[in-house]
Order: structure tokens, then C-alpha cells, then sequence
């Protein structure tokens, strides 16, 4: 069975988050963390821009955006990599809690964007998922985050 | 008949730059990337609105190409970013026009 004939993650009557995920699918998720710390530690990739954006809209402002970004750079960092942390230690798990659920949203996201902005994803094409290995990656991560949404704000 | 009113006395820090008390605006801006439903998680997570209020926000960003999210002095502002950021959201702060 497809995934997307499935839903991966879904709310337990027990209140806790279910894991229905392949071994395959959890070996290609437990394989991410790594790579985007990998990423991470070249700060100067074009293709993090989106993972540390700037704060103020207008140039006018580039003093304080400097100041800022020495100020918060470092805690920008460590939210990433605590959420693929989390990601990480409970990827074999067969539930989560509502706290694990959250940091697989944010890892799942913050994969997304380095993956999105690298397939040069745009509003229009719908990133058709056969085009390639790192497509259907995108797509899958996709709806993961998506059942993953639906199943910790359905009770909001 | 004037009647003799306190002196009020200007202030040496007293700034002509009125910009500065003005309140910021918090935008989060459309991207291809991040999903309608995850805009919607974040603003409802991070600024306790209602379901409904953050929709609304999340489909001006998507059909307008931003939204105003919250405002506020400076240092609230920039907190505001740094959380939307944390959760990969593309939002900037900017002073009203």
C-alpha cells in the first residue's frame, strides 16, 4: 500500500501520536538529520537562505539586522537542531507525544526548505514527484507534515 | 489673565526622529514552499488565535502574498520574527507606511 493511501500519523484514542511508517520510510527519515546538520555547517550555502532569513523588510535597516543576527543566530541554529534532534531519537518509535509530534513538524520543515529551495520549487509547478529521487523526497516529506498537522490540531 | 504654569522642560534626550515610538508590523510573506495547513499551525501556535483567525491570515498570505500577524515596540517585533523563523515561517518587521 501507498503512503498516501495511508495516513503515517495518526491521533490514539490514548491521546498520543501513531507511527505507521515502513522500515524504508523510517530508514529515509532517520537518514535526514544528519545530512541537514551536515548542511547546516556550510552557513554560507545560498540554499539555508530560507532557514535563516532576514528580520527587517527594508535595507534601511542593515545596523540593526547585523546586530540582530549576531545576537540570534546561534538560537536560530539550536532551534533547528534540537526539532531534528527530535526527529532523530524517536524516529523508530511507534507513537509520539504532542512535544515529539511539534519538533517532527518543525525538522520535517526546516528539511523541506533547504530540499525546496535546491529543487528551485516554484508557486506553479507542482514538483511532479516521478522527476526525481529528490522530488519524491519533497513530496513525501510533504505529506507527512501534512498528516502530522491534521492529527495534532484536530482536537485544537 | 495667564496664571503661571509649571515650566515644562524639554528633555536633552527628547529625539525629533518620531519613527522611533511608532509600532512595528510583524508580515509573514507567501513562499512555494512552507503548506497552507503549516502557516495556519504556526500562527495559531504562536499567537494563540483562534482556528478561524488564523485561516484567515494564513489565505491573505497565500492569496495576497502577506499578511500582518502582529505589531508592537521593537523588541517584541523582533522576538515575534525570531519565532516565526524558528518554524521556517518567511516573516520580516517593518514600521507602518
Amino acid at each position: 500500500m501507498s503512503l498516501f493511501d495511508r495516513r503515517p500519523i495518526r491521533r490514539s484514542r490514548n491521546g498520543s501520536y501513531a507511527l505507521e511508517l515502513g522500515a524504508e520510510e523510517r530508514a529515509v527519515l532517520a537518514s535526514l538529520p544528519a545530512q541537514m546538520r551536515e548542511a547546516l555547517a556550510e552557513p554560507d550555502d545560498p540554499a539555508l537562505r530560507r532557514l535563516f532569513p532576514p528580520t527587517y523588510s527594508s535595507p534601511l535597516d542593515a545596523g540593526h539586522e547585523e546586530e540582530l543576527r549576531r545576537l540570534t543566530h546561534d538560537d536560530l541554529l539550536a532551534g533547528h537542531e534540537e526539532a531534528l534532534g527530535v526527529l532523530e531519537s524517536t524516529v523508530s518509535a511507534p507513537e509520539l507525544t504532542a512535544e515529539q509530534l511539534d519538533g517532527w513538524l518543525r525538522a520535517l520543515n526546516s528539511i523541506r526548505l533547504l530540499l525546496g529551495t535546491r529543487l528551485e520549487v516554484t508557486e506553479d509547478d507542482d514538483t511532479d514527484p516521478s522527476a526525481s529521487p529528490a522530488h519524491a523526497l519533497y513530496h513525501f516529506l510533504g505529506y507527512l507534515q501534512e498528516c502530522g498537522i491534521e492529527a495534532l490540531t484536530g482536537s485544537w | 489673565m495667564p496664571t503661571a504654569a509649571p515650566v515644562e522642560v524639554i528633555e536633552p534626550e527628547t529625539t525629533l526622529d518620531v519613527t522611533a515610538d511608532r509600532p512595528w508590523k510583524v508580515i509573514v510573506w507567501n513562499d512555494p514552499i512552507n503548506l497552507m495547513s503549516y502557516v495556519t499551525f504556526v500562527i495559531q501556535k504562536l499567537f494563540g488565535y483562534s482556528r478561524d483567525k488564523a485561516h484567515h491570515l494564513m489565505m491573505d498570505v497565500h492569496t495576497k502574498g502577506k499578511a500582518v500577524v502582529s505589531s508592537g515596540p521593537r523588541e517584541k517585533a523582533e522576538l515575534d520574527v525570531l519565532r516565526l523563523h524558528e518554524h521556517g515561517l518567511w516573516a520580516t518587521m517593518e514600521h507602518d507606511e
